[in-house]
């Protein structure tokens, strides 16, 4: 609401208002979707990490997952990505 | 004292690099797809709707190389490292991504819509071809399934 009431006191029209809103809310959203990813990403190299140092003959097979599981993750945020571009710029 | 016995556990990989063989596949099979992409975006969107497929395409295949060769080059030097510079990858490759967008957005031949869907249609087709031979590979590992 006070986001709303710092709008109404810069003389911004309606659709200007509404413009700024949908820019910061896709923003917002957009850091959102990249928290996710993150937090899976951390999880899922700590895991390869840990399977790497016990087993380093399995590196091989371990590192391509884990590439591929990265990809994957970070598809999610690229997804909240192209919702921000959609919607923000 | 003997010196020859294998450590408990490793801190660093010195085998094969083989996040950059799996991404250069996955850009050779980009390139591969890449006209017909192109081809569809300009039915859909036109000359700029063909021009965005191209720059997502693009980026899609920069991001899969240097995520890549981030991890080949610090996995060589030590696992914790590896670690921290895919987490912070991450972070720095998908603010290149965000910069890369936010520099071309007010361009001529830019169509977002076009842009965006190649992006995610790109970097989930490739990973989903990729995983089919990887999953092959995986489960007979003499099988070497030919590359396209």
């Amino acid at each position: 609401m006070e986001a709303f009431a710092i709008l109404a006191q810069t003389g911004l029209t309606g659709d200007e208002a509404k413009a700024a809103a949908a820019a910061g809310s896709a923003g917002f959203a957009y850091g959102l979707a990249a928290i996710g990813p993150g937090i899976g990403i951390g999880y899922l190299v700590g895991k390869s990490v840990e399977a790497m140092a016990r087993q380093p003959e399995a590196a091989g097979m371990v590192r391509t997952t884990m590439f591929l599981g990265i990809a994957f993750t970070e598809a999610l945020a690229l997804i909240g990505f192209v919702v921000f571009i959609l919607i923000g710029l | 004292m003997n010196n020859d016995t294998t450590p408990a556990m490793a801190t660093r990989l010195d085998g094969d690099a083989v996040e950059v063989a799996v991404s250069t596949d996955m850009v050779k099979r980009g390139l591969f797809a890449a006209p017909v992409m192109i081809a569809i975006s300009a039915v859909i969107w036109g000359a700029d709707g063909a021009w965005s497929a191209a720059f997502a395409i693009g980026l899609v295949l920069v991001n899969f190389m240097l995520s890549a060769a981030l991890i080949s080059y610090t996995a060589k030097i030590s696992l914790g490292l590896m670690m921290g510079a895919t987490l912070f990858g991450y972070l720095i490759r998908l603010g290149l991504i965000m910069l890369a967008v936010l520099l071309v957005k007010d361009a001529g031949w830019i169509s977002l819509p076009a842009l965006g869907a190649t992006i995610i249609v790109t970097h989930l087709g490739l990973l989903f071809w990729e995983m089919k031979y990887v999953a092959i590979s995986l489960a007979h590992p003499g099988l070497k399934p030919a590359r396209p």
